[in-house]
């Protein structure tokens, strides 16, 4: 009954733009089915501006660290 | 059978079928899979068609749409710079039909109290939740003079399509040194950077093909989305093309004369060679009709689960809702339709639906070779959807030019994979 394959606050807006087709031409890096503390990893480094972004610093900043474990957990689930 | 599924809507309505599921007659409520109505196959409605059917593939999925090719309006203003063809921006439903239910028809009359809406060809449906997601209708009474007739003459090409392809051959007969005139709209409006992502285009066009050609934006506002990184690139790359004429430099129209191509302002004239008319806008008629819309013509929704603040049992979502800081753009639209499909899974199973947070990005083209984005994130904060703070803005305003680079490929990868989700 209950709608499982739900994906965690945030995580639905992300596919936007990190494609979860195989068959799109993207040139965003693919974040799905990725180790989930590598994603958890990015997002910080993002947040803190350890590493430059285009636009994903100001993703980043708008998520908690369990926001983040979460949508990353939930990214490292997807094939 | 009637009497079966009002039980049922009851029952959905009252957020309390799990804790009474064991009351009532099983079979009745295992049989009868809920109803979901879905009007409008455009970037909100086809992608929450889509994304409630996965969630629960029990669901009776029904998308309502009259065209059976939708026509993309995000990079569109490169098709109107001659950058691009309209083939890229048409999608069909071929894959969506194997999914759920599509009509093609439009939807006419909604009864609220009934639950149930009219389409076109006279057939009557019930539902148990029905999302709205008509996109924008143009105000015909909103700029004198302009109306559906005169919009032949100076198109506006705020809906895709045919419109777009009128103000490209436009633009492609006029002769080097003409004046191409955009009026830009007071918000809100769908697509806030749209008006000058459009100048720009053009303006690219006119510089390599007609350069002694201008182009003027008639505002009805004095500020306008990533407005630095706009007039910083024009200064940069059209510096004598475009002006800008913002709402307390006389900007607003106060009429239009399509015989003449003419846009009259309160400080003057301007007779324009190409004259492109952005009008002010509200929700999709089917939301007046349906009672979603308050006065201003857009829809109030609650943010967590887009049902509409004035119908219960109907959700609004895209262009067509007030979404607080939520700009009306295809990114948002999509990711409000993911949002809203999560929480009538939650609603049809008598859940509780969880507190959203939703992202939007808007890119834009200066250049073909020059992107630039604002972005955002958002969640209910009072009943409104509101910028978490800390997070989102615009691009750097001193990046260098292959940052702009990179974010053209960006903005193009963007397009082919929301396209991708919605349509593919
Ligand atoms: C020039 C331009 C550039 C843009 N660029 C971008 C961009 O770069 N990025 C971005 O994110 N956004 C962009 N946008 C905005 C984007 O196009 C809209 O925000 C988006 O289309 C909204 O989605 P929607 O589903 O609400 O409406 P739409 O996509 O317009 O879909 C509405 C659908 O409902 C159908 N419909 C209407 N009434 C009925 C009815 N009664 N019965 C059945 N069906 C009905 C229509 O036929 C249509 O298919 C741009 C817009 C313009 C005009
Ligand atoms: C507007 C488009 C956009 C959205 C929305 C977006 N991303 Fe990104 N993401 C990018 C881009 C572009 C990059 C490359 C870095 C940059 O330039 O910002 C990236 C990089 C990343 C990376 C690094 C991947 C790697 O291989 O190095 C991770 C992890 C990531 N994003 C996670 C997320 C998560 C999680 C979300 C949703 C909360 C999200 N992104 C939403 C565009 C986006």
């Amino acid at each position: 009954m209950a709608a499982s394959p739900e994906p965690p606050p945030g995580a639905a807006s992300c596919s936007g733009c990190h494609a979860v087709s195989a068959g799109t031409k993207t040139t965003v890096p693919r974040i799905q089915g990725r180790i989930a503390a590598d994603i958890v990893a990015a997002m910080a480094a993002f947040r803190s501006g350890a590493r430059t972004a285009t636009v994903m610093d100001r993703v980043a900043k708008g998520f908690t660290d369990d926001e983040t474990q979460a949508i990353a957990a939930w990214f490292a689930a997807q094939k | 059978m009637t009497k079966t599924r009002s039980t049922r809507r009851a029952f959905l309505r009252s957020g309390a079928a799990a804790a009474t599921a064991t009351l009532l007659p099983m079979p009745a409520i295992a049989q009868a899979a809920p109803r979901v109505l879905v009007i409008g196959g455009g970037f909100a409605g086809a992608t929450c068609a889509r994304a409630l059917k996965l969630l629960v593939p029990r669901t009776h999925v029904t998308l309502v749409e009259p065209n059976s090719i939708f026509t993309a309006c995000p990079f569109s203003n490169d098709v109107i710079a001659g950058l691009r063809d309209i083939k890229v921006q048409q999608f069909t439903y071929d894959k969506i039909r194997r999914e759920v239910t599509f009509i093609r028809q439009a939807a006419t009359k909604v009864d609220p109290q009934k639950r149930t809406v009219d389409l076109g060809d006279g057939a009557s449906h019930g539902y148990d939740r029905l999302i709205l997601a008509p996109g924008i209708d143009l105000r015909w009474d909103g700029v004198p003079g302009y109306d559906e007739a005169a919009a032949k003459k100076m198109p506006h090409a705020w809906k895709a399509g045919e419109q777009t392809q009128l103000l490209r051959r436009q633009l492609e007969a006029m002769k080097d040194g003409g004046l191409v005139v955009i009026s830009a709209p007071a918000n809100p409006y769908r697509c806030p950077p749209g008006p000058y992502e459009r100048a720009s285009l053009i303006a690219h066009y006119l510089k390599t093909k007609k350069p002694k050609s201008k182009l003027i934006i008639l505002d009805a506002k004095d500020a306008f989305s990533k407005q630095r990184l706009f007039q910083n690139a024009w200064k940069e790359l059209y510096p004598d093309i475009i002006e800008w004429v913002s709402l307390s430099k006389g900007g607003k129209v106060a009429s239009v004369d399509p015989a003449t191509n003419t846009f009259v302002t309160d400080f003057g004239k301007h007779t324009a060679n190409v004259g492109n008319v952005i009008p002010p806008q509200k929700a999709g008629r089917i939301a007046e009709l349906a009672g979603v819309t308050d006065r201003t013509g857009w829809c109030p929704i609650d943010p967590s689960t887009f049902e509409s603040k004035q119908q219960p049992g109907i959700h609004v979502i895209g262009d067509a809702t007030i979404a607080g800081g939520m700009p009306k753009s295809a990114f948002t639209a999509n990711a409000q339709a993911k949002v809203c499909a999560a929480a009538v899974a939650k609603l049809l199973a008598g859940e509780v639906p969880v507190q959203p947070k939703l992202i939007n990005t808007c890119y834009s083209l200066v250049a073909p070779d020059y992107g630039i984005n604002v972005a955002g994130v958002y969640r209910p904060v009072n009943g409104v959807l509101t910028e978490v703070e800390g997070s989102g803005g615009v691009s750097p305003i001193d990046a260098p030019r292959e940052i702009r680079k990179l974010e053209a490929a960006y903005a193009e990868s963007w397009f082919r994979t929301i396209t991708a989700e919605v349509f593919g």
